[in-house]
């Protein structure tokens, strides 16, 4: 077992919220089409609040500290209170767009020990990454950054969410990320809007192209091993959690609402009525959200891929129901390995009758 | 002989200060200090009488006071043999440029020891 897989065992045996992701803001200079986001500001948390969140965070154990929005940059206040994390010694990494960021920032960034930067590009493609964004000339922009970022020595992620407008761009990408010397890192999913609103699910991959991005031996290294069909799970598979949501991370808005992560938005309690260590202890959200195993959900502890799925309950809840299948999980792990999950053959069994396709015509709504 | 070579080890102790560096990220977490190099990422944890050192370094306190007054008493353990591991841990730390080691007092950032 690795050092941080050991780290995160004993934060996990002793509560310790070891990761915690903080969005500073929701305002942004870019409108991606698939964004989740409200950008409007209701009443962000003031530099005194953010500063006394950290210390709070600092003092319950948390070590790795996301900060990310909407976009950092837009807060004016933003390298004070990276100086502020940095002082309290958090692994810091930023999310950003990059969009404002020249060499000045870079260097800022660099001399403030910030671990890693992590930057969402959409495509190689300049027609395509600016009409996701809705910023003409922002992948320029992005590109530049990244070079300024590189050349102080950070460390650079590119981020490439995969949707149905940018779905072949991912090799450009990919290449774009070898050029410029830093990592790439792909994602499928398109979440539900923080508000309920499921119309940005109209943008996630068709489930015939998902098959294809996870049978790219330049996406997923040995197709074979990664396309498998589960194992049978063991006791241990049953007896354990989806994910660290709520057991050793959770999310904190800009308003200073605790979910127990950023794609699972269960209000678990406010950084401006109650303290954090409160919040993280005695919170019944978060209580809930640790009782559950993998034997208590209904239809996934019956499915094949209960195992090796990558259900997210953040998801799940976002469908109605923590407990539920997460539908684009279900088809992920169907495009992966070619076998239905429970909840899809349930759906089959109890639905029309229809074929399992029209099942993944539903999961594009 | 062995009592000249201590002696002569306090003294080379006595001569050396050290101080956190600001490029770390550290917790701690369980009675374990948890440290990752910002330069390398490379990540350490360190035991409890390592971590009592390492809270201690603040860049004024000579090596050999945090040893006698803070390693030899609240662990028991012999003066030579501290000594001898400290001198190895601020060594192996140092060469990661995850603490900074001078013989003069050292003035710059030291973060606070988490």
């Amino acid at each position: 077992m690795s050092l941080l897989a050991e780290m995160n065992q004993k934060a996990l045996g002793l509560g310790i919220p070891i990761s915690v992701h903080l969005d500073i803001t929701y305002r942004c200079n870019e409108r991606c089409v698939h964004c989740y986001l409200d950008h409007d500001d209701h009443g962000e948390m003031t530099t005194a609040e953010i500063e006394d969140v950290l210390n709070q965070l600092s003092v319950a154990g948390v070590f790795f500290l996301t900060l990310s929005g909407g976009e950092v940059l837009m807060r004016r206040d933003f390298f004070e209170i990276v100086e502020h994390a940095r002082h309290l010694l958090f692994n810091v990494k930023v999310k950003t767009n990059g969009v404002m960021i020249r060499e000045a920032e870079a260097r800022r960034i660099r001399e403030l020990g910030v671990e890693q930067v992590q930057i969402s590009v959409y495509s190689h493609r300049p027609e395509v990454h600016d009409a996701i964004t809705k910023l003409p000339g922002s992948l320029k922009r992005t590109i530049e950054a990244i070079r300024f970022l590189k050349s102080q020595g950070l460390k650079v992620v590119i981020a490439n969410v995969l949707m149905a407008g940018n779905l072949f761009d991912n090799s450009g990408v990919m290449a774009l990320a070898k050029e410029l010397g830093v990592s790439y890192t792909l994602d499928p999913t398109i979440t539900p809007k923080m508000d309920g609103d499921t119309s940005v699910l109209a943008l996630r991959i068709p489930g015939s192209e998902l098959k294809q991005v996870f049978h790219s031996q330049e996406l997923v290294g040995n197709v074979e091993e990664f396309c498998a069909p589960p194992p049978a799970p063991g006791e241990d598979i049953m007896d354990g959690f989806p994910c660290s949501a709520g057991h050793t991370a959770c999310y904190i808005t800009p308003y200073g609402d605790v979910f127990p992560c950023v794609q699972f938005p269960l209000p678990s309690g406010n950084l401006r009525q109650q303290k954090f260590i409160d919040i993280w202890r005695r919170s019944p959200q978060l209580e809930e959200v640790r009782s559950i195993r993998a034997r208590d959900l209904p239809t996934c502890s019956t499915c094949a891929h209960v195992g090796t799925c990558t259900r997210c309950p953040g998801l799940a809840y976002m469908e109605g129901n923590m407990r539920g299948p997460s539908t684009a999980d279900c088809e992920k792990s169907f495009q992966r390995t070619g076998i239905a999950s429970a909840n899809m053959l349930l759906r089959a069994r109890t639905g029309s009758g229809a074929p399992l396709i029209q099942i993944q015509a539903a999961v594009s709504l | 002989m062995g009592e000249v070579r201590a002696r002569h080890r306090r003294k080379v102790i006595a001569e050396k200060y050290i101080a956190r560096s600001s490029a770390i990220a550290a917790r701690l977490i369980g009675g374990e200090m948890m440290i990752m190099s910002a330069v390398d990422s490379t990540f350490f944890t360190l035991n409890e009488v390592a971590t009592v050192i390492w809270q201690a370094a603040d860049g004024r306190t000579p090596l050999s006071d945090i040893v006698a007054s803070k390693i030899c008493p609240e662990f028991d353990i012999d003066p030579d043999q501290a000594g001898r591991d400290v001198e190895q841990f601020v060594d192996d730390l140092s060469r990661h440029g995850i603490l900074l080691v001078s013989e003069q007092p050292i003035s710059s950032f030291s973060p606070e020891a988490a």
